[in-house]
């Protein structure tokens, strides 16, 4: 089995960095996620005090937002053309080859993140108290964005407005996530990386099943 | 080749609210070929996929006993890579060596995929299929878009499959020149 899903991850992967076949590429969504950490110090002004508090916030929001923009890749042409038709063929499951996706699409947004934070956190005059807590939370917090990505993904392959419909389903799913991850930097908020490591947990773990279902349903 | 098995028991198909056929059964072994006939739109594609365990039917059960491949109106290859590539891919997941049918495809293995005509697109589908060395096809109008002289090589391809040891099922609106071919009728099942 291994020996069968590591030529799809290294497929997988290197479509999600790339950017082929009107998949955009690891770049996009990392430039937007820069982009609104940008924009956010030209519309609340320079004051670093304000700017401290509330952008490790901006951040997050940032991050799900980043999120969102490549959902509409994630399964929809591989389904379109055939690939998940062959691959059930082989006996090999939909569940398999979702969570190699969602490890795959993790590696391709979440990583690039992860390195464009402390870019950000200049932007956006974080210290480092802040911007160690940012990234421990983008660590815990992104493999559950990737696996809620991946499971809006296939829920919404082959919709018509599947894109648009993908970004609103995922926003209400990411809000746990959200929540935690903009908490633990509140003072005394250490707790919230725990929960936030836990809802990733929830979501990495349900994401493979319901994608696989939704899979399967959709071939009906 | 290990031995093949293939059985349609009493299958009824529906797609959306219309029954398209029913009380279908065949049975298939080894180095026999049926061919699915009927006009367009009567459900020749829905029972390879339903054959294929892609759909399930209304009514009825499959068994099989046996690998699978299907070539059907989805090439399964990306096309943004070369050919030789894109088939590469199939053929490492399926642990199959260089494949065997060639179907002239030697000049175009480094052509992207999306640059290839209808009839070379068919050749690489059927080309793939060839090289997963699963022991029964499903092959949803494989001479679509072939001239004469492709067409022919297939039809060999597919006599030597079925030499083997392999079986067929091929649904196709056209006549086949295969020796030994059962045609099946889906007319005759129409709901």
């Amino acid at each position: 089995m291994i020996a069968r899903l590591w030529p799809i991850f290294t497929r997988d992967l290197a479509l999600l960095l790339r950017g082929a076949q009107g998949r955009g590429g690891a770049v996009l969504p990392l430039l937007f996620f820069l982009a609104v950490a940008m924009l956010f110090p030209f519309a609340v002004g320079p004051d670093a005090r304000l700017l401290g508090r509330t952008g490790a916030g901006v951040i997050w929001v940032a991050a799900l937002l980043a999120a969102i923009l490549p959902l509409d890749r994630l399964v929809e042409p591989d389904l379109e053309a055939g690939f998940f038709d062959q691959w059930a063929l082989r006996g090999i499951a939909e569940e398999a080859l979702l969570l190699v996706r969602i490890v795959a699409h993790w590696i391709s947004f979440g990583v690039p993140l992860l390195l464009a934070a402390p870019l950000s956190a200049g932007l956006l005059s974080l210290d480092a108290g802040q911007l160690r807590v940012v990234e421990l939370g983008l660590l815990l917090g992104t493999p559950g964005l990737a696996a809620i990505g991946v499971t809006i993904a296939a829920l919404t392959a082959g919709l018509r407005a599947g894109a648009a419909l993908g970004g609103l389903l995922a926003i209400p799913l990411a809000v746990p996530l959200l929540i935690f991850g903009a908490g633990s930097l509140q003072p005394g908020g250490e707790g919230g990386l725990l929960l936030l490591a836990a809802t990733s947990l929830a979501a990495l773990a349900i994401a493979p099943f319901a994608g696989g279902a939704a899979i399967r349903a959709g071939r009906e | 080749m290990q031995a093949c098995h293939l059985a349609a028991r009493d299958i009824a198909c529906r797609r959306g609210d219309r029954l398209l056929f029913k009380g279908l059964s065949f049975s298939l072994q080894g180095g026999e070929a049926l061919h699915l006939a009927g006009p367009n739109g009567i459900g020749k594609s829905s029972l390879i996929r339903i054959l294929a365990g892609l759909l399930r039917p209304f009514a009825g059960a499959v068994d099989r006993e046996g690998a699978l491949a299907l070539s059907d109106e989805r090439l399964a290859l990306d096309g943004h890579q070369p050919l030789g590539a894109a088939l590469a891919f199939w053929r490492r997941i399926d642990g199959s060596a260089e494949g065997g049918a060639d179907f002239g495809l030697e000049d175009l293995l480094d052509v992207p995929v999306r640059y290839l005509s209808t009839g070379q697109r068919k050749r690489a589908a059927l080309a793939r299929v060839a090289a997963s060395q699963a022991a029964i096809w499903l092959l949803d109008e494989p001479l679509n878009g072939l001239d004469t002289q492709w067409a022919a090589v297939a039809q060999d391809r597919i006599a030597a499959h079925l030499a083997g040891g392999g079986a067929v099922v091929i649904a196709s609106h056209q006549p086949l020149a295969l020796a030994g071919v059962r045609e099946l009728a889906l007319r005759e099942y129409v709901a």
